[in-house]
């Protein structure tokens, strides 16, 4: 299936975007999450971007203070899903200017619409920057 | 500008974020949950925008990991709200919120199907995405064919038909039958023809759904894929928007390349040199550049192309290419590409032949075993453990020894498992494995379970020239000053039972060994005293002449411990005390333990990472074989001791607890049955068909242990096995299994016959798994190996493979990993010793689940008896001597078969050669005649000449009389049916190849 998860983790640990491709509960996202955010924040630039944790495989990158991890099966291709993260940063990039944290706190709708126009079902549905944008531009016209 | 219309939200969220401490979070959000639920109250009164504010801020709440549990009707009621924004809200927000059995979402249907037949298209996209990411059966079922008219119509503009493909795909994982695959597998391809970049990519991800449950109904995409894959990797047509870092879409060309790696071969060879080409290009053409996105983005392409590859087991020279990549990567610096070299490298160890150039990496990997890096060490270890075999076991193990000191602790459980099965793999001898298992213990007691000690012990316990070595290196380490518990636990059953091996040796003497034990006991648990206890109480019973101080030491332990108030000490204590006042009886109940039946190694079963239910599945597998059986078997040995209880640790463990009471006499056995070693005047009694399951794992115990001392001591079920007949191949034909919603791809009854003659083919093949099997025979030895394929993405699960061999074959099955994961092979190793004549049949019980299917089958393994045949000329001058000698019954035996398939006489001399039978040409007189001579190899006839004589009546073809002689009865007698109820085994074993394989030989 590819992506389980997306999520958007400031350095403290907070979470600030969650995107679920699979059905848990809200202790099950807790727990995975605290574990996660464990396991990956505690690691350093010389470290490789893929943490194994339990049946799924963590890609994850970090933005300044903002850390982008995307659980994906084991058999994915890791380092797709790598640049896939930064597709994911540059077209918000392209959206908000530079984007930041506070961006994607204040504007968490917009997020998920991209985030939205980019995955589907967890398989990757667009990569082209300009036709991720148009429904979020479409949506500020009105 | 959306927050201008919800200042209240942002005003929020900029508060959660001011909140110094958790506590202040959860104030604040209990507050604004009041709120929302207030205003939802009065429902009536909120406009769409109110609305629309109050489900973000649910969504908030939810996201920072508060229970919402108001508010979903709210949510779903959105979704038919006339406008945009509110429409959106209420799509996005209910497929993060609800699951696909939330009743609400069924009320939804009906607007969510309205807004897909719509005009709007952006409507289309929303209630697409929402279906896509959330949608259940009950969507599948209304929704398919609405769905699927938009994917393929001409007129629906890619936004839409790329959502519509998605969308398909998961109402397809929902219900399979929504996607029909005789008319869709020519649209599927002609998708594939699409120009737009982001519809090709979703279509991709619904191909490789469809392609990993059928390939062979999509064929007609292989090309296709091929073709954009050449596309994209020469940049041809493809929009700027469409390439990242001047890589036209990595993301499709990886998907392309996985889609191919579904299809077993591509036989069109134009198709083929297309593809290689490309791929030989990614090779060769990806260089390491400074940009790191560009970098990674080409090397995902790369693996991806490494992967596919291997999957079609290119040339030799392409492959080896493929290897010196992964050589190169896994000594680079950068972390993702040393990462992905050592996976790709254990993928790769699935490749035939592969496996001799990865070993010369071997130093390189065991360095990355130090990575500063988990992901790197878990990766590299791994590879170690898949890349061991005879040559390399030492080096491996012992570094794997070594770094097990410094290794994490999240590690050592691992790690320790792991060298424990290599090194009982792999031993090039038993007391190399015996050190190996003590320094496990000595440096990682914590975290040795159980059945690893419980392991070491089996094997000194059935090997006599272990027991004095293992005796005196238990000893060697009890001397130290900290011993791991688990290290006291193992040296008393070692001591206890073989510590009077050593009584020669200085330090070893009775009251020594028990000196140095006794020492320990204030510092271990209640659990280790019993173990401590039984050992005195043999080392008291092995002490000759008899030593007053030692005996009344011991005693006077008894008799502290018989009012202990653990249950188990004490039981033992009052008994011990007991039985020692009764001299003689002490002999025989304290006599030395018997040799374990042969089994698979506990260890080698929860190698992978078990889940909970292969726990429970093991278990339901384990009662299956402890059903009582009554089929008879005649070994070697009376059975003593009915232990074949098949719990791995059951017996050790119940071993430990002479219980005195039940001294049941278990050597019942019929005397006259067992003299009648694999005699052949006895008929078995005929089993009701229903007790089949028993017969068949009744002989699972491969022998009885020898000496026959009253060592009953629990109680077994005192099965008296089975007879060779009672598994004969007949019984075993109706054992394909019944209850399996899963269909196995071909007939297996005509796989196993066809590997009967030939020696690799395929066993077993269903929609989930492919079972190979390549074998090689020589003398009485067979190693077959068995190829278990995955053919989907998503792992099997589960997997488990039970040998049930016959009562003369020996077989040691190598670990079966627990999980396959997607598209990977995994070779198993099969060892099989003949021990004596006999057409008994091996089964393989396996299992896997998939999703949740559960499949079991029960294999046939060709391991019948004509693999065990060597051909072998036989001039004239020694043939007639020998058939005269070999006169009538038990030695030669004759047999008329009728009910063959006609063929003419070349074509069943070809058959016979493939039986491994040597024509005579020229020895019999009639023509209508053949004569053959071939020899057969097992342990206890070693190599028996075995002639035969097949005589044809040219006016019936249908019949034929076959005479065959031996120097061993017993073999005579399994090679030839002598009364016509046998018939039927007989055809089973030879001649249903003569008459049911049409082109044999």
């Amino acid at each position: 299936m590819g992506i389980r998860f997306i999520l958007m983790v400031n350095k403290q640990g907070q979470t600030r975007l969650a995107q679920y491709y699979e059905w848990l509960t809200l202790e099950e996202r807790r727990a995975l999450e605290g574990e996660i955010v464990r396991k990956c924040l505690a690691r350093n630039e010389q470290q490789c971007s893929f943490v194994e944790h339990r049946n799924y495989k963590i890609v994850y990158r970090r933005y300044a203070s903002l850390f982008f991890l995307v659980g994906v099966d084991n058999d994915e291709n890791e380092l797709a899903i790598l640049e896939f993260i930064h597709l994911l940063v540059e077209t918000m990039d392209r959206h908000f200017g530079n984007v930041c944290e506070l961006d994607i706190m204040l504007h968490l709708e917009k997020a998920h619409f991209m985030l939205e126009e980019m995955v589907m079902n967890g398989c990757i549905v667009e990569t082209s920057k300009a036709n991720i944008l148009t429904p979020v531009q479409l949506l500020e016209k009105t | 500008m959306a927050m201008h219309g919800m200042r209240g939200l942002s005003v929020f969220i900029s508060d959660i974020r001011n909140c110094q401490n958790k506590e202040q979070e959860r104030q604040r959000i209990d507050k604004e949950l009041g709120n929302v639920r207030n205003r939802f109250k009065n429902e009536k009164g909120l406009s769409p925008y109110e609305k629309k504010k109050y489900v973000w801020k649910m969504l908030y709440i939810y996201m920072l990991g508060y229970d919402v549990d108001f508010g979903h009707m709210e949510a779903v009621s959105l979704i038919s709200a006339p406008k945009y924004p509110e429409k959106q809200v209420g799509y996005i927000v209910t497929s993060c919120l609800l699951n696909e059995n939330h009743d609400f979402l069924r009320l939804a249907i009906n607007t969510v199907r309205n807004d897909i037949i719509g005009r709007n298209e952006t409507f289309q996209c929303l209630a697409l995405t929402m279906v896509g990411n959330i949608g259940g059966r009950e969507f599948a079922e209304s929704l398919a064919p609405d769905v699927q008219k938009l994917l393929l119509s001409s007129s629906c503009r890619p936004l839409v038909r790329k959502k519509a493909a998605l969308c398909l795909l998961r109402l397809y994982r929902k219900n399979p039958d929504v996607v029909n695959v005789d008319g869709w597998a020519d649209r599927m391809a002609q998708l594939l023809d699409e120009r737009d970049l982001g519809v090709l990519t979703s279509s991709m991800s619904l191909l490789v759904a469809l392609v990993s449950n059928n390939h062979e109904a999509y064929w007609s995409c292989l090309p296709k894929c091929v073709k954009t894959l050449e596309r994209l990797a020469r940049n041809q047509d493809i929009p700027q928007e469409y390439t990242y870092y001047g890589i036209p879409s990595p993301w499709l060309q990886v998907k392309t390349m996985r889609a191919l790696q579904y299809f077993p071969t591509i036989e069109d060879p134009y198709t083929r040199r297309t593809l290689f080409e490309v791929l030989q290009r990614i090779l060769m053409g990806t260089d390491v550049v400074k940009n790191v996105n560009k970098n990674n983005a080409s090397h995902a392409v790369l693996f991806e192309a490494l992967a596919l590859v291997m999957h079609l087991d290119a040339e030799k020279e392409m492959m080896s290419q493929c290897v010196a990549l992964l050589g190169k990567f896994i000594a680079v610096r950068e972390p993702n590409i040393r990462y992905l070299g050592l996976e790709n490298m254990t993928r790769m160890l699935m490749v035939t032949d592969a496996q001799e150039i990865i070993k010369r990496h071997q130093a390189q990997i065991i360095t990355s075993l130090k990575d500063p890096d988990i992901s790197i060490r878990r990766r590299a270890l791994d590879l170690l453990y898949g890349m061991c075999d005879v040559t390399n076991a030492k080096d491996i193990v012992e570094e794997l020894l070594q770094y097990l000191s410094s290794a994490d602790f999240t590690m050592r459980e691992e790690l320790s498992l792991k060298a424990a099965i290599l090194a009982e793999k792999f031993a090039p001898d038993l007391s190399w494995y015996v050190d190996v298992i003590l320094q496990l213990i000595d440096k990682a007691g914590d975290f040795i379970s159980d059945d690893i000690w419980f392991r070491v012990v089996q094997f000194v316990t059935n090997n006599d020239d272990l027991q004095p070595y293992a005796a005196a290196k238990v000893k060697e380490y009890l001397e130290k000053p900290a011993v791991h518990e688990t290290m006291v636990k193992v040296s008393a059953y070692i001591l206890g039972e073989y510590s009077h091996l050593l009584a020669r040796r200085p330090g070893c003497s009775p009251k020594e060994i028990f000196g140095i034990l006794h020492e320990k006991l204030p510092t271990v648990s209640t659990t280790t005293i019993p173990i401590l206890l039984s050992a005195y109480a043999k080392i008291l019973m092995h002490t000759q002449p008899p030593d007053q101080e030692l005996q009344s030491q011991i005693w006077a332990i008894f008799n502290k411990y018989e009012s202990c108030i653990d249950a188990e000490i004490q039981q033992r204590a009052v008994e011990y005390f007991a039985l020692c006042q009764k001299g003689a009886a002490l002999m025989d109940i304290l006599a030395e333990m018997p040799k374990f039946p042969e089994r698979k190694s506990s260890l080698i079963k929860r190698a992978e990472y078990s889940e909970a239910d292969t726990a429970e599945q093991s278990a339901i597998k384990l009662r299956a074989q402890q059903q009582p059986s009554n089929a008879l078997v005649v070994t070697d040995q009376p059975p003593a001791n009915g232990a074949t209880s098949p719990v791995p640790v059951g017996p050790l463990s119940l071993a430990m607890v002479p219980s005195m009471i039940t001294t049941e006499d278990h050597t019942s056995t019929d005397p006259a049955l067992s003299q009648q070693n694999g005699s052949l005047t006895k008929v078995d009694p005929q089993h009701p068909s229903a007790d089949l399951l028993g017969d068949l794992l009744g002989p699972l115990a491969i022998e009885g242990p020898p000496g026959a001392t009253v060592q009953s001591e629990y109680n077994a079920v005192s099965r008296l096995e089975g007879g060779p007949d009672a598994v004969d191949g007949s019984a075993i034909v109706p054992v394909e299994e019944q209850r399996n919603t899963v269909q196995p791809i071909g007939n297996i009854a005509e796989r196993f016959h066809a590997l009967c003659l030939k020696d690799s083919g395929v066993l077993y093949e269903d929609p989930y798994i492919q079972i190979g099997i390549k074998a090689e025979w020589r003398a009485h030895h067979g190693r077959l190996v068995l190829f278990l394929g995955n053919k989907n993405t998503a792992p099997l699960v589960s997997v488990q493979a039970l040998m049930l061999p016959p009562a003369h074959l020996k077989m040691e099955l190598s670990l079966v990993p627990d999980t396959i994961p997607p598209r990977a092979q995994v070779q198993c190793p099969l060892e099989v010793v003949n021990l004596r004549p006999s057409r008994d049949v091996a089964v393989l019980d396996f299992s896997y689940k998939f999703g949740t299917n559960m499949v079991n089958v029960k294999l046939r393994l060709p391991a019948v008896l004509n693999k065990f045949l060597q051909p072998i000329p036989v001039p004239a001058e020694e043939f007639f001597p020998q058939w005269r000698s070999l006169s009538g019954p038990p030695l030669k035996l004759q047999e008329v078969v009728r009910g063959v398939r006609p063929m003419p006489l070349p074509e069943m001399a070809n058959l016979l050669n493939s039986f491994r039978l040597m024509i005579c040409p020229g020895l019999d007189p009639n023509p209508n005649n053949l004569v053959a001579s071939t020899t057969f190899y097992s342990e206890s006839t070693h190599a028996m000449l075995c002639l035969i004589r097949i005589e044809t009546d040219p006016a019936d073809r249908t019949q034929l009389r076959m005479t065959l002689a031996s120097g061993d009865p017993t073999l005579t007698f399994e090679y030839v049916p002598k009364t016509s109820h046998e018939h039927v085994k007989f055809k089973t074993l030879v001649l249903t190849d003569f008459s049911h394989i049409p082109s044999a030989g």
